[in-house]
């Protein structure tokens, strides 16, 4: 059982296959081919521009049409994408989780429990659920906040949450609160977070 | 072929010591920048992060990307491959392949972890967790942004592989010792893992599917690269020093086969209660169980070899190392045979219980048998014998007591605010809760982090003004008790 090839081929190569097919093939089949989920582009996401993209656009006239131009479906993609890109970058997504469970009353405190078609798409390609919370959950986060609050949050969180441990995030905003590229889109990304879900995120029964 | 032929002193010639010196320096560099990250993403939470927030690169979220993947990049594959440099040419009597390669692959993997650094400060990390090495594409499309480190990774790990399965191939008529078994298949789960979880999710799984293909990545690290290797210096390393072959053969081939059957296959069990379909999950849990069975008949093995050799604990610094990593890691796998449930699941998930998991498996596991290793290969790179006895026993002291801490801190930490959690309480009352946690858990890494300073001193002046080395000196005498 011990030589060379043994070990490479069914220890190796075998066993790796076995756990490749039942742990990844097979859930990848079954989510996909039996029940049908349809993958969703970035274009698709971004057809209808969010209310609160809409706001940005009107609160910081200059620096969204420096940035991202017109409201439309183009800049709402570019926006949802940057938005993600600096989310992954700073690790955001280390502290705080993007799946709610069916346990332990998150139902509750956040919102519908997550479903597979609502990751079924181009900004959870690779998906961010996380395996820590040091913050609250965000998969519900769309609409639940303004965006005012999230540009104050950024800019000192203890200014909104007085025992927050998150850090501060001052420079994607000049001296005025003004965001620029990057905080438009952070804000944009975390207002469309929950808004695949057919349901409209119920708003939070616990304060943050 | 027991341990003991093995270690007769033809295979020395055949080791390349100047490799074995570079791999070992790096890691220890790897290491010191991974724990002062962690150390500096521990003080954030108790509110004295130093670097201040008013640089973009500098965040704390970026920390703690270089502090997850230089610990495993950085000081667990430049010290395991040190290992190998030393273990595989006195196993199979056969040189590695060259040592030029050698040169490009210490080479390539420093460019492969400089590289790293520099993206996760400004911002070019991948979304999959302990694989956040650059892509250097933006997500899901072809449009580059940055070095593709991902590349250069698979690259770096073909030519170890090249490097290392060329000597085992070329000894394959003779009959493997353990420790080859684990090397081999290690290195063929290395390249494999590494594709998988690098590839899938990002270009071809999204949502669920890709969350089922990165929990099977994180696993497969730990379970098909890391542990591999480190029971595969155990195995070797352990009767070596004792001057005793390992006390049941049998127990090796199931340790061998079981894990090599039943690990790769809880890799989900990373996302339970979630998407993921719930066989999927049934599946990962039942057989994380199984290896909770597996382990205990290693650990037995290791422990029965060492009966009527207790002594050894004493007088060989990296027996103890050994042993104390291999008591953590009992200690590591029970709590993964219970947190695996959904009972548990509820709870611990998103807490620190995780966090104390995962620093007890790679600080207080691989870590010390790597120190293990380090201890017995350091006088012989250097030809000196240590420089200074003290220090290293207070490098073995603070991180023994350190990690410990680190973890029963953290696990009731994480059972808190996991009740908490469920009870509804405010999220800010949580934080209270955890913060003077926090405070034990900063504490804590500062313990580890002086005692590796103590090593890393030591290592030096041993280096430079250590006494002439004694081959006898780092073997346990037979009729010690």
């Amino acid at each position: 059982m011990e030589r060379f090839y043994t070990l490479v081929f069914i220890a190796g190569i075998g066993c790796f296959a076995i756990a490749f097919l039942l742990s990844m093939i097979f859930p990848w089949m079954s989510l996909e081919s039996y029940h049908g989920m349809e993958y969703q582009t970035l274009a698709q996401l971004a057809r209808q521009p969010s209310k609160e993209f809409v706001q940005l656009s009107e609160q910081f006239p200059e620096s969204f049409r420096e940035h991202y131009g017109d409201v439309n479906s183009e800049s709402y993609a570019k926006a949802l994408a940057r938005g993600r890109d600096v989310y992954v970058g700073q690790a955001c997504w280390h502290c705080h989780s993007q799946y709610v469970r069916v346990v332990s009353n998150e139902h509750v405190r956040w919102g519908p429990p997550s479903s597979a078609q609502e990751y079924q798409n181009a900004l959870n390609q690779p998906h961010l659920w996380g395996t820590r919370r040091v913050g609250p959950d965000l998969a519900r986060e769309g609409g639940k906040k303004t965006n005012d609050w999230h540009i104050a949050h950024f800019i000192n969180p203890k200014s909104v949450v007085p025992h927050s441990v998150m850090p501060p995030y001052p420079f994607y905003f000049d001296e005025r609160g003004v965001p620029d590229a990057d905080g438009i889109a952070l804000v944009t990304y975390l207002q469309w977070l929950g808004t695949v879900q057919a349901g409209i995120p119920v708003a939070e029964r616990v304060t943050p | 072929m027991s341990a003991t032929q093995a270690s007769a002193p033809t295979g020395e010639s055949l080791v390349n010591y100047r490799l074995i010196k570079a791999h070992l320096f790096a890691a220890g560099v790897a290491l010191s920048i991974s724990m002062i990250a962690g150390f500096l993403y521990a003080l954030q939470f108790v509110g004295y992060y130093p670097l201040g927030h008013d640089n973009w690169m500098l965040t704390p979220g970026h920390m703690r990307l270089v502090h997850t993947n230089m610990a495993a990049y950085g000081w667990l594959v430049n010290g395991f491959t040190a290992m190998l440099y030393y273990v595989v040419p006195r196993l199979t009597g056969k040189q590695v392949l060259s040592d030029r390669l050698g040169q490009l692959i210490f080479w390539t993997w420093q460019l492969i972890l400089a590289l790293s650094i520099v993206g996760y400060l400004t911002d070019k990390a991948q979304a999959i967790e302990w694989g956040e090495t650059p892509t250097g594409f933006r997500p899901g499309t072809w449009e580059m942004n940055y070095v593709p480190v991902d590349l250069l990774v698979v690259i770096g790990a073909v030519l170890v592989i090249v490097q290392f399965m060329v000597p085992i191939y070329r000894a394959r008529e003779q009959k493997f010792y353990v420790t080859l078994w684990y090397f081999t298949a290690g290195l063929v789960w290395l390249a494999l893992t590494y594709l998988m979880g690098n590839i899938m999710p990002e270009w071809m799984l999204p949502g669920a599917a890709g969350a089922a293909t990165t929990g099977l990545f994180i696993h497969d690290l730990v379970g098909l690269y890391v542990t591999p290797m480190g029971w595969g210096l155990m195995y070797f390393f352990v009767p070596l020093i004792l001057k005793k072959p390992i006390w049941s053969h049998s127990l090796s081939v199931i340790g061998f086969w079981a894990l090599a059957f039943f690990y790769p296959l809880g890799g989900v069990h990373h996302f339970l209660i979630s998407p993921i379909p719930d066989y999927v999950e049934f599946g990962a849990i039942t057989t994380t169980i199984a290896i909770e069975v597996v382990v205990t008949t290693v650990v037995v093995n290791f422990f029965m070899t060492l009966r009527g050799r207790w002594s050894a604990l004493r007088s060989s610094l990296a027996i103890r190392w050994f042993y104390v990593g291999a008591v953590y890691y009992f200690i590591t796998c029970l709590q993964c045979a219970f947190q695996v449930t959904w009972m548990f699941q509820k709870v611990i998930h998103f807490t620190d219980w995780v966090v104390g998991h995962a620093h007890l498996i790679m600080f207080g596991v691989f870590t010390f048998w790597l120190f293990g290793v380090i201890e017995w290969l350091w006088p012989r790179v250097c030809r000196r014998e240590w420089y200074s006895q003290s220090l290293r026993a207070w490098h073995f002291w603070l991180w023994s007591v350190g990690v410990l801490i680190m973890f029963l801190d953290l696990m009731i930490a994480g059972l808190v605010h996991g009740y908490m959690q469920r009870d509804l309480n405010d999220w800010s009352d949580i934080l209270r809760m955890s913060e003077p946690f926090w405070w034990v858990r900063a504490f804590s890494g500062a313990m580890t982090l002086a005692g590796l300073f103590c090593q890393l001193f030591n290592m030096y002046m041993t280096a430079k003004v250590g006494a002439a080395y004694e081959e006898d000196r780092h073997y346990v005498p037979a009729n010690a008790d």
